[in-house]
């Protein structure tokens, strides 16, 4: 049983380093290469607590995170930014230095809230549940942190994949698992299509300081 | 059997799915219209059904006035959409396939609020939640000019964001409850976690809620969450500032609001009083202030509606039968003044080509019954009497004042400023020299006339059912 | 007693003049992959060895300005080298001088070592001698805080920070496959390729003097010191591959009561790995390219942050045990 755990704990860890080597990156191509990898990742996660856990239901929800956001997405992505243009390199708000730093902080603030308040629940649960939280945060530092709007979305998507790591940590969690994740992905996937592609005929960037000369609250 | 709620959630979705097959905007616009109509007829039959208690959907006395009303506020806004939306195509603004994906949102959208309002397991409401809010980010951006887009784009990180802390509290809450309630679907509906709360673990439960408010808060467009808000409202097509304002603010509450009826059965829980209280301070005293220097006319309704959500909060932050009570009407009555202002504006928009408030001016003599429509309007959201929001706001303060005086001038200051920039503004719009064009209208004025006589209505006499409803409600919520 | 005694202080003398031996052959083992998998013939293995014998042969030529510190560096380098890698166990753990293999005092001795021979090089007040020691100092700087960084983690794994006692750890669990040592196994790596000036971080075998950090450093020195700075290189290289074998793979080595026949297997194995992991060294300078030094602070960061994470990781695993 410990085995079992060990080896979640491995793959969320995983996780977990790949939100930081999103971080890292300067390129576009590179984010989107490091954001397949977590996909990836978090399929396998969902996979061994499906086998470990005899959650059969699981396993679909590995596959949905396998097929759509390890591969479409990552290549539907890399093909917009190909045929639309985009800037190449990741325009920063902070330094590389400075955001992996943060990323170290949100990574402990996350652990210390949920061991202060999770005294009752079984410790693997919080465990899984405390990494989820940080890669949560950090997705949430990556849309912060980098300007370029396909970084934002893939930050927001590895948001989604924390959530998706700790709806699967917390044991038992029905069907709606499958559902939400299906529904977030395909609609995610959707309004992103539209975004990106009408945002390009607008500007000639996807530089969000562009964006922001439009700021209406000036008016 | 065909359950009331079922329709309610399914037709508006098997509608979209036609809506999509109809090629003309005419008739899909009818369609429209005939699928909130049955919607309607749906509601209605639920409001007089009996209650239940399912695995996965709920109807009792704190939903069934907002489904009633959601399904109202949809059928009007449809009726109103559809004779509004022909000037669109006019203009050039909308092209017939853009508005066949219109309407299939519109109908989308309003299956997915009611699916938020209607569910019981706390997982489906939030995938209600995410995808009305989600549909309502591509209306907003159906007009693709710059400033669409950068609204669209800035309401769909704000509005991911939200979604996803929401989630996380939901997982969190599941977590309070399984050791209670036992793994699976259990602890995850809603009416046994309310009734289990007391043995569930209070720090969990916090943390939990916290994650909620900022989650769902920012839906409801709390200070400072509510960037997206003003851009939202101006850019999209007036029926959607109509729902958005009317309707999923309203839903974005209500989720808050089941949560902190769960977080009320366990006294050992931190109390969300307290901060519910400053943030609905903050939005209101904020929202009035920025009254003043708006410029756009949707912008202006848009901040009026973050003032009023954060006297919403405010309310339910005191707690206590008076006050909930006060709160749940005043969402009710806000809800159908604000989608009938939104109409008005939509009126006076199309009658002057512009939604600059310098532009508008002199209506009472270019357009004299659309003028006092408006003025009507507007004077029933700035809390006049004989109007419904008069009758909550006035408990709201009067509840506040006899239990802690000094906090009730802070809420009452801000709806004074607020009540100076409205009537500033109606007076610059209703009177002086007509400047600019004077098209006809052609949208029907029918949806807010009817509103407004709603809210008078209720301002005078409140029906002893619905009064029964709130109070138990009010109850719950503790 | 005296017998028992006496094996002990010929165990220790064969793990000190062992790793003394072995250094050579694989720097030539690292060479010679190097060679083979871009097609050429590559030096012979023990050219390592004759290298040392030449350089040993020549005269020292010294610069007029140079002070005691430049002649005495290369001996005190060589002697501080040679004591840290001949403290990590590699055989058998619980050899005679093993209370004195801590990991603390382990990166005390490399740091000073580092320091005397950034002094040396800005000794003779050369520029490029300048630009080593700068570009070695500032990769000092970010490898040392993860290396401790590294070293608690395992510490606080194994309860105590004497290697011989991390070694009988994990030798003792079962592979237990835990977040934060994977981490510190990635970390340890990024750091051992900083000390070593190995691609990424620097290229040993470069002749552009404005691509050099290590070798930079030595340019001055000739003869005989020249061949104690290149042994006292080879032995950092043993010691950090014998680090990483002792640390994250350590099956195959002696316990402490062990007899001639369990060292001589902790032998045959551990010159097996440290040659597997030279020729793994190898594959890997093949494949990657060096980086441009503005961009090392953040290679090592890397470091840095997984050695926190690890650490982070580490103490959320003993939180959840209580």
């Amino acid at each position: 049983m410990n085995q079992a755990y060990e080896i979640s704990h491995l793959l969320a860890g995983v996780m977990l380093v790949t939100s930081f080597a999103l971080l890292y990156q300067q390129r576009v191509a590179a984010v989107l290469n490091t954001f397949a990898a977590q996909s990836i990742t978090l399929a396998l996660a969902v996979a061994w607590a499906a086998w470990s856990q005899d959650r059969p239901d699981l396993f679909i929800t590995a596959l949905i995170a396998l097929t759509l956001k390890g591969i479409v997405i990552p290549v539907a992505l890399h093909r917009t930014v190909a045929r639309l243009g985009i800037h190449r390199e990741v325009e920063k708000v902070v330094g590389v230095g400075v955001a992996l730093m943060v990323g170290l902080a949100l990574t402990g603030l996350a652990q210390a809230l949920l061991f202060k308040v999770t005294h009752g629940t079984a410790s693997h649960a919080r465990e899984e549940l405390a990494l989820a939280l940080a890669i949560i945060l950090m997705g949430f530092l990556m849309m912060i942190v980098r300007r370029n709007a396909v970084t934002q979305i893939v930050g927001f998507m590895s948001m989604e994949n924390g959530l998706i790591l700790a709806a699967t940590g917390a044991r038992g969690m029905p069907l709606v698992v499958e559902v939400s994740v299906a529904f977030s992905v395909l609609i995610a996937l959707f309004v992103f299509a539209v975004f990106v592609f009408r945002i390009r005929e607008r500007f000639d960037t996807i530089d969000i300081e562009a964006l922001d000369r439009m700021r209406g609250d000036r008016r | 059997m065909i359950h009331a709620y079922q329709i309610v959630v399914a037709a508006p979705y098997i509608a979209a799915l036609v809506l999509l097959a109809i090629p003309g905007y005419r008739l899909g616009a009818i369609a429209n219209v005939a699928a909130s109509a049955l919607t309607f007829g749906a509601g209605l039959w639920l409001v007089v059904s009996e209650r239940s208690v399912g695995d996965y959907a709920i109807v009792d006395e704190f939903n069934i006035v907002f489904i009633g009303i959601n399904t109202l506020v949809g059928f009007t806004t449809a009726l109103f959409s559809a004779s509004y939306i022909g000037h669109e195509i006019e203009t050039g603004r909308l092209t017939p396939t853009l508005l066949r994906f219109y309407h299939a949102m519109f109908q989308a959208m309003m299956g997915s609020m009611n699916l938020a309002l209607v569910a019981n397991n706390i997982g489906l409401m939030w995938v209600g939640l995410e995808l009305a809010t989600l549909i309502t980010v591509v209306m907003v951006g159906l007009y693709r000019t710059p400033q669409a887009i950068e609204a669209a784009w800035k309401y769909f990180i704000l509005a991911s964001v939200g979604i996803s802390l929401a989630f996380f509290g939901t997982i969190l809450i599941y977590l309070a409850g399984q050791p209670v309630l036992g793994e699976g679907v259990p602890a995850m509906t809603w009416s046994l976690l309310q009734a289990a709360a007391s043995r569930m673990d209070p720090a969990i439960l916090d943390l939990a809620f916290i994650f909620l408010l900022i989650g769902y808060g920012t839906k409801v467009g709390l200070a400072p969450l509510h960037a997206w808000l003003p851009d939202a409202h101006a850019e999209g097509p007036t029926p959607i500032s109509a729902v958005l304002s009317g309707l999923l603010l309203n839903v974005a509450l209500y989720a808050l609001l089941r949560f902190k009826m769960v977080i009320a059965g366990q006294p050992a829980a931190l109390d969300p009083g307290p901060v519910m209280i400053a943030m609905g301070l903050v939005s209101l005293i904020f929202a009035a202030f920025m009254l003043y220097q708006r410029r756009d006319i949707k912008r202006l309704f848009a901040y009026s509606s973050i003032e009023h959500m954060g006297l919403m909060v405010f309310a339910f932050g005191m707690g206590g039968p008076l006050a909930n009570f006060a709160g749940l009407l005043h969402m009710a009555m806000h809800s159908l003044t604000k989608s009938g202002i939104f109409f008005a504006v939509g009126h006076i928009s199309q009658a002057k080509g512009s939604q600059r408030i310098a532009d508008i001016k002199g209506l009472s003599v270019t357009h004299p019954r659309l003028a006092v429509a408006f003025a009507l309007a507007v004077l029933a959201i700035s809390g006049l009497p004989p109007f419904g929001v008069f009758t909550s706001e006035f408990l709201i303060l009067t509840t506040t004042f006899a239990r802690e005086p000094w906090l009730a001038l802070l809420p009452a200051f801000g709806l004074l400023i607020g009540f100076g920039a409205l009537l500033m503004r109606l007076q610059d719009t209703i009177f002086g020299e007509p400047v600019g064009p004077a098209h006809r209208v052609d949208a029907s004025s029918v949806p807010m006339v009817l509103h407004l006589l709603l809210v008078l209505i209720a301002g005078l006499y409140l029906p002893p059912a619905l009064i029964g409803w709130f109070r138990r409600a009010a109850e719950l919520l503790g | 007693m005296t017998g028992d005694l006496v094996m002990q202080f010929l165990a220790q003398g064969v793990q000190m003049f062992m790793v003394l031996l072995i250094a050579p052959l694989a720097v030539g083992v690292v060479r010679r992959v190097k060679a083979r998998l871009m097609r050429r013939q590559g030096a012979p293995l023990l050219q390592g060895y004759r290298d040392l014998a030449k350089l040993l042969r020549k005269e020292s030529v010294i610069a007029e300005n140079a002070s005691w510190l430049f002649r005495s560096a290369p001996s005190l380098i060589f002697a501080l080298t040679w004591v840290a890698a001949a403290l990590v166990p590699s055989f058998a753990s619980g050899l005679m001088f093993n209370w004195a293999a801590d990991v603390v005092a382990l990166v005390a001795l490399l740091g000073a070592a580092r320091a005397l021979l950034a002094l040396a090089g800005m000794d003779v007040g050369t520029s490029f001698g300048g630009i080593g020691s700068s570009r070695e100092m500032m990769i000092a700087t970010l490898a040392e805080p993860a290396m401790m960084l590294i070293v608690l983690t395992l510490a606080i794994a194994a309860g105590t920070t004497r290697l011989a006692g991390v070694a009988d750890f994990f030798i003792a669990e079962p592979l237990a496959v835990r977040v934060s040592l994977a981490l510190s196994l990635v970390a340890l790596i990024i750091v051992a390729l900083a000390e070593n000036a190995r691609i990424p971080v620097d290229n040993p075998v470069t002749h552009l003097e404005l691509t050099m950090v290590h070798e930079a450093m030595i340019l001055e020195y000739s003869g005989r010191h020249l061949a104690l700075i290149e042994a006292a290189s080879y032995l950092k290289l043993v010691l950090y591959l014998s680090l990483l074998i002792c640390l994250f793979a350590p099956f195959g080595m002696a316990p402490a009561s062990a007899g001639v026949g369990g060292w001589a297997i902790g032998l045959l194995a551990w010159t097996a790995k440290l040659l597997g992991g030279a020729a793994l060294l190898g594959v890997w300078e093949v494949s990657i390219a060096k980086m441009r030094v503005f961009r090392l602070p953040d290679f090592l960061g890397i470091a840095f942050v997984f050695g926190f994470l690890a650490i982070l990781l580490a103490f959320l695993a003993r939180g959840a045990l209580e």
